[in-house]
Parts: C-alpha cells; sequence; structure tokens
C-alpha cells in the first residue's frame, strides 16, 4: 500500500488554508497510487474539533495530536511527532506546505528520515516508480521538473497552486501523543505575535494589493489599505525598493528569494515592474496595474491596466470595489 | 565561541536566464557571481559575535568546485578567519547530499553556532540548513531576522506570515538567517589585502548518490499580452466591469 501522509498546518489552535491545500495535495497523489490519505493535526486542544472537516478534503484517516503544551509551534515536538509517524506508516509520500512553518519542518522530518525534500511544489504527478514535480528556481524565472525515486518522497506545496477541493472521505479519527515530551524540547517558542489586525497571508491571501515607489511616501500606503480593505479578502503587498526605504516590512516583499504569490487576482499600484518584481508575483491569475508611466513593464504583464495617477484611480477603485461588494 | 557559516556561490537574479543545451542546467555563460545575500548576513552575525566574544573565531565553509574559493575568499575580506572549500565538480540538486556532506565535516569542528543563510534563490529550496541540524542531531531555528546570545543560550525572532515568533534555544545550535537581521559589511581594501594569506584548507568530498533527478529546466510560460483599460479614474467603471464578468474576480 503507497499511502500517502499529509501534515497540516496550524497556528493559534485553527487548521490554515496551506493544511488543507496539503491534504488535497496528498489525495490527489494517493488517487494515482489508489491508496489513502492520513493527515496529522498537531496542536492545542481543541484543534481536533476544527479538524474534524478534513475529511470533506480527502483524507481517509485524521491523526489528531493534541497536547496542552502545543498552542506555539514546537519545531522539534513536531518533527519527531511527523517523522515517526511516516516511518510507522511507511508512507510513500508525505505532504508538507512551503509556509514559514513548513519551510522549517518539512526539512528536517526529511533528514531524519533520510529523504529527499523538493519544496515549493507547484504541480505532481506520478510516473513509473518516481513521483514527477514542478518547482521554481531563480526566484520563479526557472521551472524545474524533477523526479523523485527515493521514499518516502517530502515535497512541501507551495501556497494557492492547488485550491483546497471537497473530496467527502471517511475521515476515521485516530487520537495520538507527541512522539516527544513538548515540555522537554531544546527549542522552544515562548510567544507567536499576530500581525496588527488580523491580516490575512500574502502568501495565502485570494487578492494582493502591493504598491511601489509610485505612492512616494511611507503613509500613502494607506490608499493601498483601503483598497485591500474594500475587498475584504485582500492582503498588502510591496516591492523591495519600499521595503528598502523602510516604508513596509520586509515581510511584505513580494519579488524576492522565497516571496512567490499567486492570488485569484494582483493588483500592482505605482509599481514599474522590475523583473524580481514580476518573477514575484506573474503565477497569479488575474493581473491589474496602475501606473502613470504608460510603457512602465508591469502594463506587459498585467491583464488590465490603468495609465494615471494613483493618487486619483486608486481611491475610485477602492470606491468601486465598495460598491461592487455591498451587492453581493 | 567557535562559529561555522555555510555559503554559496550564486549567479546575480537580475538577469534573463537562458537554458544550457542539456535542458537540465542554466546556461552561465556571462552571469555574474557572488555570495549569497542570506549568507552574507549570515557572515556578518558570525562576525558580530566573534567580535563581541574575545578569543572567538569564524570559520567559513563552501562546497563546490574551485570557483567556490571566490567566495570564500569574499567571507575572508569580510573578516572571516579561515575557509574550507569541501570539493566536488557541482554543487548537487539534491539538498539532502549537499547537507549530509557538510555535516560530515561540521561535526568534527565542535562549532558553538552554525550558520546558514536561510535559503539560496539559485535552487530556491531552502533546506540545507535545518537538514543538517538534523543530521548534527542539533537545536536548530530558521529564518531568524533578530538575535541575541548570552550566557550559552540564544533568542531569536523568525517572521512568519501575517505574525513573529519568539523562540529561546540552547547552544550549540544551527540558526538560518533571514533579511532584516543586519546590513552586511563590505570587505575594506585591508580586508582583501589580508584575505589573501588567511588560511583556506580544501578538502575532497564523496557526495552520496541523490535520490531526485533533474529532469529538465524551463522558462515559465510567457503571460498573454493584456490590454490598457484607459487613462485615469475614468477607467475605473470599465475595469471593474471587466473584473466582474471577464476575469469573474469581483
Amino acid at each position: 500500500m503507497a499511502n500517502v501522509f499529509a501534515f497540516v498546518e496550524t497556528r493559534g489552535g485553527d487548521v490554515r488554508k496551506v493544511g488543507l491545500e496539503a491534504v488535497t495535495a496528498a489525495r490527489q497523489l494517493a488517487d494515482k497510487f489508489g491508496s489513502e490519505v492520513h493527515a496529522l493535526v498537531f496542536g492545542p486542544p481543541g484543534i481536533g474539533a476544527k479538524a474534524a472537516q478534513i475529511g470533506k478534503y480527502g483524507a481517509d484517516v485524521v491523526i489528531i495530536v493534541e497536547n496542552a503544551s502545543l498552542a506555539n509551534y514546537n519545531p522539534e515536538a513536531a518533527t519527531a511527532t511527523a517523522a515517526d509517524r511516516i516511518k510507522s506508516g511507511r508512507y510513500r509520500a508525505a505532504v508538507f506546505s512551503t509556509s514559514a512553518q513548513g519551510r522549517d519542518l518539512a526539512p528536517r522530518v526529511a533528514a531524519r528520515l533520510g529523504a529527499s525534500i523538493v519544496t515549493d511544489v507547484l504541480s505532481l504527478e506520478v510516473e513509473g516508480n518516481a513521483i514527477v514535480v514542478r518547482h521554481p528556481m531563480n526566484i520563479g524565472k526557472v521551472i524545474a521538473t524533477i523526479a523523485i525515486t527515493g521514499t518516502p518522497a517530502i515535497l512541501a506545496m507551495r501556497p494557492n497552486v492547488i485550491a483546497p477541493a471537497q473530496n467527502l472521505k471517511a475521515g476515521r479519527v485516530e487520537n495520538s501523543q507527541p512522539a516527544i515530551d513538548p515540555n522537554s524540547t531544546r527549542v522552544r517558542v515562548i510567544e507567536t505575535k499576530q500581525g496588527s489586525g488580523g491580516k490575512l497571508d500574502l502568501a495565502e491571501a485570494p487578492v494582493v494589493v502591493a504598491g511601489g515607489r509610485g505612492l512616494k511616501a511611507a503613509e500613502n500606503f494607506k490608499l493601498v489599505e483601503d483598497l485591500a480593505s474594500a475587498f475584504g479578502n485582500a492582503a498588502v503587498g510591496a516591492t523591495r525598493a519600499v521595503t528598502d526605504d523602510g516604508w513596509r516590512p520586509h515581510s511584505d516583499q513580494i519579488g524576492q528569494t522565497g516571496r512567490l504569490v499567486s492570488p485569484e487576482l494582483y493588483i500592482a499600484v505605482g509599481i514599474s515592474g522590475a523583473v524580481q518584481h514580476l518573477a514575484g508575483m506573474r503565477t497569479s491569475k488575474t493581473i491589474v496595474a496602475v501606473n502613470k508611466d504608460k510603457d512602465a513593464p508591469i502594463f506587459k504583464v498585467a491583464d488590465y491596466g490603468i495609465v494615471g495617477d494613483v493618487f486619483e484611480v486608486i481611491p475610485a477603485l477602492t470606491e468601486a470595489v465598495r460598491e461592487a461588494k455591498k451587492h453581493h | 565561541m567557535k562559529i561555522a557559516v555555510c555559503v554559496k556561490r550564486v549567479p546575480d537574479m537580475d538577469v534573463r536566464f537562458r537554458i544550457g543545451a542539456d535542458n537540465v542546467s542554466v546556461d552561465e555563460t556571462g552571469l555574474k557571481f557572488d555570495i549569497n545575500d542570506f549568507d552574507a548576513w549570515a557572515v556578518e552575525a558570525a562576525l558580530q559575535l566573534r567580535d563581541k566574544n574575545a578569543g572567538s573565531e569564524v570559520t567559513v565553509i563552501s562546497l563546490g568546485p574551485d570557483v567556490v574559493q571566490e567566495t570564500i575568499r569574499k567571507a575572508l575580506s569580510m573578516g572571516v578567519d579561515r575557509g574550507i572549500q569541501l570539493k566536488a565538480d557541482k554543487v548537487p540538486f539534491d539538498g539532502l547530499a549537499i547537507a549530509k556532506a557538510l555535516a560530515e565535516e561540521l561535526k568534527a569542528g565542535s562549532y558553538d553556532l552554525i550558520f546558514f543563510g536561510k535559503m539560496s534563490p539559485d535552487s530556491s529550496s531552502g533546506v540545507v540548513g535545518p537538514m543538517v541540524s538534523e543530521l548534527l542531531g542539533m537545536p536548530c531555528v530558521t529564518a531568524i531576522s533578530s538575535l541575541e546570545i548570552a550566557d550559552g543560550k540564544g533568542k531569536a525572532k523568525r517572521e512568519l506570515e501575517g505574525a513573529q515568533e519568539i523562540v529561546e534555544f540552547p547552544l550549540p545550535a544551527v540558526l538560518t538567517v533571514d533579511e532584516g537581521l543586519n546590513t552586511a559589511r563590505l570587505p575594506s581594501l585591508k580586508g582583501i589585502m589580508a584575505a589573501k594569506k588567511k588560511p583556506l584548507e580544501v578538502k575532497p568530498v564523496q557526495l552520496p548518490q541523490p535520490q531526485i533527478t533533474l529532469r529538465k529546466l524551463e522558462l515559465p510560460a510567457e503571460r498573454k499580452a493584456g490590454r490598457v483599460v484607459g487613462e485615469g479614474a475614468s477607467a475605473v467603471p470599465e475595469l471593474v466591469k471587466l473584473l466582474q464578468t471577464e476575469a469573474k474576480v469581483l
């Protein structure tokens, strides 16, 4: 049996969208093998109740590990628990997320199992005895196709490339324990500070509104924030120039190493479109650009462009989006 | 304190890449190479700790063919004390193979801290640091954007999507460095001269058999040409209509 394991990421006692994407990706693989998906949910008491829905996304078995000391991420306890389960379950593949947590966890699990890993997986196929995946290199400017023959194959999915899909499975719940006591680990996350106002994650938001130098000053990012809030499901991003100037935190930066986004809708506000930036957002489904320079490179990748002053166009767009949302 | 920093030579990303004739490599003609930015920040972090702790030493390690000696020299010119080249024909694509070779060298060094950049832009994997920590059985904190070390313990901040984690750990430890931790110093002329005399040891390594194979590289598909909807705020109603009826995202 070539069953597939999925690690369901949680934070603050909630299942994250990337966790459901991992289950959906694992389901795709398991369907090719004709096998089962076993999803591990690891978190504080109460996470099990929230994880009951995971069967709906294609998990045959949901393994719930609840522990009062898991309010914060615990890398060593998560590594030991996931690695033990992958080993004892003799899975053909284990699917994680290429999120901040997944980037920390998945390589540790792989090394502990002596297995190879591919991160930022864009798609997966099965060919003979190999799992064949696509992975962006050179900040998204080159796409690699990689065959993994070792078992288990450790795959970390890029966020937002596989939409969580409903695929009703048994979702039989199995309760388990952390493989090591979370209170005994050397590395301890003592606090998780949520960003202001529970903002959406850049990597996961269905809509991204990003601002560049065309906004002229840090305080003018309010235009971008207002437009994002008019959508209600949008995250705010920025160009490198803007984060280098300290207008926005580095974590908002799109288009450098590790910061690739693929939302349904990407709105570039006052962004000329440096090659690095374009590499970070070109896989967005729909791209809108507003810039006063009609020759700006951003218009070459934008599905829809408006040539104009962002200080006039963006408030008008914000108002129009608010109106449109009202009628839904 | 004994500190090691593992560094990688990477191409400048601000170019349009071409795929090599073999279809599994990037054509290096005309590319400019330098130390990975994240690794330069790791070197800077190590140097700052060395300078605060008398009797400390920083060793830089790079795996690859002889061209990586340039990258090692760059770190030496920033102030690193000595360099080690783990000599291999090429840097393998499989992060586990790289991690095993590095861990083999690092385990003999009894380092208090081992630094990595959080990832390199070329392979865009970011797995080697945490893999090495696991192979060495050492505590590890990835993608740190602040760091305090005192009394054999450390405290670091990690950036998550829309949040931050504050993490405590004991030494020895493996740390991977994110953007924002520091600004890397530029080598001084004096540093460049001094680097020429610093020890650079070359050790051949045997790389394990990879379990993953690169089948092909390709450039991403071009987006189909878009259109300018109009000029100024008067184009907004048309844009909103297109987002609703054509793109169906509003």
